[in-house]
């Protein structure tokens, strides 16, 4: 296979498409769900690439076509010099030790019969057939990376705490020694001090390991303290992406813009002084998206841009655009340089 | 919450304590019954209760005690051979189903339908027809009309579990589809049958009843609570005993085994789901 780049990962114009859910006898057939649709994005050796949006926008199954557990529609997805969109499921078994992924949700990613001793040993088991005293060990020690006691190794998942629980679910995915960790909302699920406990066990990690992650979520305290660089993801599609500095300071997409006024801020130098509009409605639906900008049923900006710049967001859909350096942004405010 | 507490309520216990004595019986007749089951001793015939035969004696003189007690063999392992059958061939078939779907899950769906749309007993009696009578032929005539409940059952649980979180976790961390199956997905799906097939082995045991009531299984002169019955019946208004203590025996039994199934499926509802459940409301 040809290397491309020097990009651990590459996802290039990425689609994923679902049939319509409970279409049939008592539903009128609507057409299928573009769940992740036309996503290109890089990801760097030890980088950590933050990705938000709305609960449905696609982050899930992006992060999920990234591992190959759904299939593409079109387009590819390229990790360390492989193209994970062309694998048989063979090859694609071998490439999983070094793409894992971290659940939401630990208690439901966690077989509830298992014993997180035999949760954890899993992987080892498959990958390198270990056993007896050997794999006791190396258990061990994960637990030990981890933070866990390993005389919690006896326990069912419900038994643990959900801290505990998420513990061992990322203890599984640094099992197999990956290269890369899909985080997806790892931490939404836990209590906030619980939250910054493993939000710093994943920088830890990190500098330890020479992770790469993806790191996925709602909360955008998480993704500051923890992104290089941050995507926004708005139905499908990626509206922006630049470094978390600039994301945070100067985002521009009025997408980025609303996520951002809609999050408390502590510091007044930080909150909505630069008039900011709110979004308004709701999401429309991935099965059908609007022609044009998917942002325009809701945007605070449209009128503008049409007043101002004659483009009708209705009909013409914004191209992801280089707006400055390694900022990119998918909006008609925000012509090429 | 305390999970064992609720596993052990009393409904459970008595239900266990009910199949586990009968099952004793079936396991070593002698310690209950030192008479011999068969021992005709006509000059005895249809005597009432009494110290020296406490559930009487049947038209032929032979102890109804004894006779319930050796009952219970011939019933628990019809019990034992048709849910174990019924299982195998159920849980094999309903994995493929699920697991395979498409044109071969159709197929097979369709199979167990038509077993499903007879009525049991108009079945069995079919199947006897053709296999002819005995109580092996009962067996197999009982157990070919059961197995497409639990393929039914089992297909359903795979489609169910095999869309939970932990089995796309496994695939993610590498594992085979074969281990998926085995490991996590099996597993996950065997409780609602062990459930199933608590709550069936009253069903089995009054099916099998039924037959031997009209004179399709056990032949004479193994002891058969149906059969006693059905003898019994002739007597019925004077010497009520004869068809009472075998009715009353399979009555308790398949109480017994009701009872285990009810506390089991209620601890099921109340086991993985609801701890899905509280886990979810802390968010
Ligand atoms: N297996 C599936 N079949 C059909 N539709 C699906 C499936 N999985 C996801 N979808 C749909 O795809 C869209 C994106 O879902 P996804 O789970 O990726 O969103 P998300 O951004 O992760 O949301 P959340 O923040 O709530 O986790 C949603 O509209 C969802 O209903
Ligand atoms: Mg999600």
């Amino acid at each position: 296979m040809n290397r491309r780049g020097t990009a651990l990962l590459e996802v290039s114009d990425l689609k994923v498409q679902f049939a319509p859910r409970g279409s049939g006898l008592w539903s009128d057939k609507k057409g299928v769900v573009r769940a992740v649709d036309g996503v290109s994005l890089t990801l760097q050796r030890g980088e950590t690439l933050g990705l938000v949006g709305e609960s449905g926008c696609g982050k899930s199954t992006l992060g999920r076509a990234i591992l190959g557990l759904v299939g593409a529609a079109s387009g590819s997805v390229w990790f360390d010099g492989h193209e994970i969109t062309a694998m048989s499921n063979r090859e694609m078994r071998r490439i999983r030790p070094r793409i894992q992924l971290v659940f939401q949700d630990a208690g439901a990613a966690l077989n509830p019969r298992w014993c997180a001793r035999d949760l954890v040993a899993e992987p080892f088991k498959i990958h390198l057939s270990l056993e007896g005293a050997v794999l006791q060990q190396r258990v061990d020690a994960i637990f030990e990376t981890v933070g866990l006691d390993p005389a919690l190794g006896k326990r069912f998942p419900r038994e643990l705490s959900g801290g505990q629980r998420q513990r061992v679910g990322i203890a599984r995915a640094l099992a197999s020694e990956p290269d890369l960790l899909v985080c997806d909302e790892p931490t939404s699920a836990l209590d906030l001090s619980i939250q910054a406990q493993i939000v710093n066990l994943l920088q830890d990690l990190q500098d330890q390991l020479g992770l790469s992650y993806l790191f996925i979520a709602h909360d955008l305290g998480v993704v500051r303290q923890i992104s290089d660089r941050v995507a926004v993801m708005y139905l499908g599609k990626i509206v922006e992406t630049a470094s978390r500095d600039r994301i945070f300071k100067e985002g521009r997409h009025p997408y980025t813009q609303a996520l951002l006024s809609a999050v408390p801020v502590a510091d007044p130098e930080h909150a909505n002084t630069r008039g900011w509009k709110a979004m308004t409605g709701e999401v429309p639906s991935p099965s059908s998206p609007p022609l044009g900008c998917n942002f325009c049923t809701r945007c605070g900006s449209k009128a503008e841009v049409e007043n101002r710049l004659n483009i009708d967001c209705d009909m013409i859909e914004p191209e992801l655009i280089s707006v400055e350096e390694l900022h990119e942004v998918s909006c008609h405010l925000f012509p090429a340089n | 919450m305390n999970k064992t507490f609720q596993l052990w309520n009393p409904s459970l216990l008595l239900g266990l304590a009910i199949v586990g004595l009968f099952a004793a019986m079936a396991i070593s007749p002698g310690l209950f019954s030192s008479q011999d089951p068969a021992g005709l001793r006509l000059e005895h015939r249809l005597s009432a209760p009494s110290a020296a035969n406490w559930f009487g004696t049947d038209g032929v003189g032979v102890d109804v005690y004894s006779r319930v007690v050796y009952g219970a063999r011939t019933t628990l392992a019809t019990i034992v051979v048709v849910l174990g059958i019924a299982i195998l061939v159920g849980v094999s078939i309903g994995s493929v189903s699920g697991y395979l779907g498409g044109w071969i899950d159709g197929l097979l769906m369709r199979v167990a339908d038509v077993f499903l749309a007879f009525p049991p007993l108009i079945l069995a009696l079919a199947t006897n027809a053709v296999l002819g009578r005995g109580l092996q032929q009962t067996m197999f005539a009982v157990a070919f009309l059961w197995w497409p409940a639990y393929a039914r059952l089992v297909r359903s649980q795979i489609l169910a579990v095999r869309k939970l979180e932990f089995v796309e976790s496994a695939r993610a961390i590498g594992a085979n589809e074969l281990r998926i199956v085995g490991r996590h997905v099996l597993p996950n799906v065997l409780d609602p049958v062990i459930v199933r097939a608590s709550l069936d082995a009253g069903f089995v045991a009054l099916t099998a009843a039924s037959l031997s009531f009209l004179g399709l299984g056990a032949q004479p002169p193994t002891p058969e609570w149906g059969r006693m019955v059905a003898e019994g019946q002739k007597f019925l208004l004077d010497q009520w005993w004869v068809a009472t203590f075998p009715g009353i025996s399979l009555f308790v039994l398949v109480i017994g085994f009701n009872l285990i199934g009810e506390s089991l499926s209620g601890r099921m509802q109340s086991g993985l789901h609801v701890s899905r459940a509280e886990e979810t409301e802390g968010r």
